[in-house]
């Protein structure tokens, strides 16, 4: 079980307070009308599933109930960071990364 | 050499030291006509329909680690077609009766035991979906029936029916042709049939690189054991399935996780049968050997560890003691992972990608052993032939552009 630190909460709790959200950063195309029907596979379907870091979502459901990032390793699931939805992805320092 | 009464009396004499090895191990050959990637069931069964149905023995099967040893080695060995999309239906059964003839076909035993799958249901709205189930696959010529609590109780003695119970039985689908065959044996049977009829199965060899060439199409693969040059290049790598593709620039509508499996210590015959619940997320059969079989659900975040985490097995266990009171005291003698590659309507993807000679067999999720033979059949048509085959179809990659997606989420009988 991982422990993930929210970062509104600052500290580490066990992962079943959380729920996942899947990959970040994925942005709903803005002019739908205007959007083809591969652009919304991608959206809606594709996903980058990386052997390595990767950028998602967590809900701390049964803690403050707010959304958060998180870079985890999805080899080793070390959490390299967290920070707070609308915040940028930060740069994991490599000695941190396993593998980066 | 074949296994015969005779031969088998004949080594038995001869204190079964002259068995010859049962594939090659051949040195990597500098150019193949198509290279298959990932020596699990699937492949290999893809390689061996390859060289049988469609005349190609220039093939290698590629492999990271050892033959069988990712999810074909890992899974709950369990077969079933009673899936409720006719697309599927089709597929599965198509599966399904090749695992009637298998061990015939490969002239190794794979333990195909038709001993009936059982999925529970708990509630109003699982009679209802069960039932649904049952009439689909009636009218797509699949069997599966409708057991009271009381029928189900005859047909696994060890279930508890009681009223009293969290999540009550009230009924059972049953498939009776449904069971289970051993996992290994159907890896090492088809890599036996197929290293007989030419293929070159090259394991410790990871695939690095995918080469293209001007005109996009694939022209070669770079292994941990040299280059190999290719015009086809069949993924058939389960978890690691967008790793391969992203090395050609193909990405997937595929997310992977762990899924956990539990096996108990051995105990004298109990279960008759296997049996599933999709309410409550717990499935269970006894191997040969005597172990509890039981299946836990997905982790719920991508990862490529191989062991999912401890409260996803709690949960399983706490179901299967419901179920099963007289398996409460039984310890547990192992708990493994598998990473399983999900589609989004947890259907598998089977056919041609955007890159020209770059196919993928892909998406099984949690129930991709039960198709094995079929799979490689229909996989291995599609790659020979350019095009997929007719039960491959509705299989494709573009499925998730068009919108015609084949929704079995119901039918996967896994948590995830």
């Amino acid at each position: 079980m991982l422990l993930i630190p929210c970062p509104y909460c600052g500290m580490e709790r066990p992962e079943i307070e959380f729920r996942n959200g899947g990959e970040a950063h994925i942005a709903r195309p803005a002019d739908p009308a205007a959007t083809s029907d591969a652009e919304w596979a991608e959206y809606l379907f594709f996903r980058q599933n990386p052997k390595g870091v990767i950028a998602e979502r967590w809900r701390h459901v049964s803690g403050c109930g707010r959304f958060f990032n998180s870079l985890r390793d999805t080899v080793s699931d070390r959490i390299l960071a967290v920070y707070k939805a609308g915040e940028p992805r930060p740069d994991v320092p490599p000695e941190v990364s396993l593998r980066a | 050499m074949r296994f015969s009464f005779f031969n088998v009396a004949r080594q038995a004499l001869a204190h079964n030291e002259g068995w010859p090895e049962q594939w090659r191990s051949p040195e990597p050959r500098p150019s193949y006509d198509a290279v298959i990637v990932g020596a699990g069931g699937h492949g290999l069964a893809t390689a061996y329909y390859m060289a049988k149905e469609h005349g190609l023995t220039k093939i290698a099967v590629l492999e990271k680690g050892w033959l069988g040893g990712g999810n074909t080695g890992r899974n709950t060995t369990i077969l079933r077609s009673n899936y409720l999309w006719e697309e599927s239906a089709a597929l599965y059964e198509h599966a399904l009766k090749l695992w009637e003839g298998l061990s015939q076909e490969l002239n190794y035993n794979v333990m195909y035991s038709p001993r009936g799958v059982m999925m529970l249901a708990h509630n109003i709205h699982d009679v209802q979906v069960a039932k649904r189930h049952i009439h689909a696959n009636r009218l797509a010529g699949v069997d599966n029936e409708w057991l009271t609590p009381e029928g189900a109780k005859a047909f696994c003695p060890i279930l508890n029916i009681a009223r009293d119970m969290r999540y009550p039985i009230m009924g059972a689908a049953l498939q009776r042709r449904g069971g289970t065959a051993r996992h290994d044996a159907v890896a090492w049977g088809y890599a036996r049939a197929a290293s007989e009829r030419g293929v070159d199965i090259i394991e410790n060899c990871e695939v690095k690189a995918i080469r293209r060439s001007a005109d996009g199409a694939v022209a070669a693969v770079e292994t941990t054991r040299g280059e190999i040059a290719t015009k086809k290049i069949a993924v058939v790598a389960a978890g690691h399935t967008s790793v391969v593709t992203g090395m050609a620039g193909v990405r997937m509508p595929l997310e992977s996780y762990p899924l956990q499996a539990l096996v108990s210590e051995p105990v004298k015959p109990a279960m008759p049968c296997v049996v599933m619940s999709n309410t409550i997320h717990a499935y269970m059969s006894q191997s040969d050997k005597g172990e509890m079989v039981i299946g836990a659900g997905t982790d719920a975040y991508v990862s490529y560890s191989q062991a999912g985490g401890l409260h996803i097995a709690n949960h399983t266990l706490e179901a299967i003691c419901e179920l099963f009171p007289t398996v409460r005291r039984l310890r547990m003698l192992r708990n493994w992972g598998g990473v399983v590659d999900v589609t989004p309507d947890r259907s598998p993807i089977i056919g041609l990608t955007p890159v020209p000679g770059l196919f993928v067999n892909c998406g099984w999720g949690t129930g991709g052993f039960k198709a094995t033979p079929g799979s490689g059949h229909v996989f291995a048509h599609t790659v020979a032939r350019g095009e997929p085959h007719p039960l491959a179809a509705p299989f494709t990659l573009d499925r998730f552009r068009t919108g015609r997606l084949i929704d079995e989420a119901a039918a996967a009988a896994v948590a995830h």
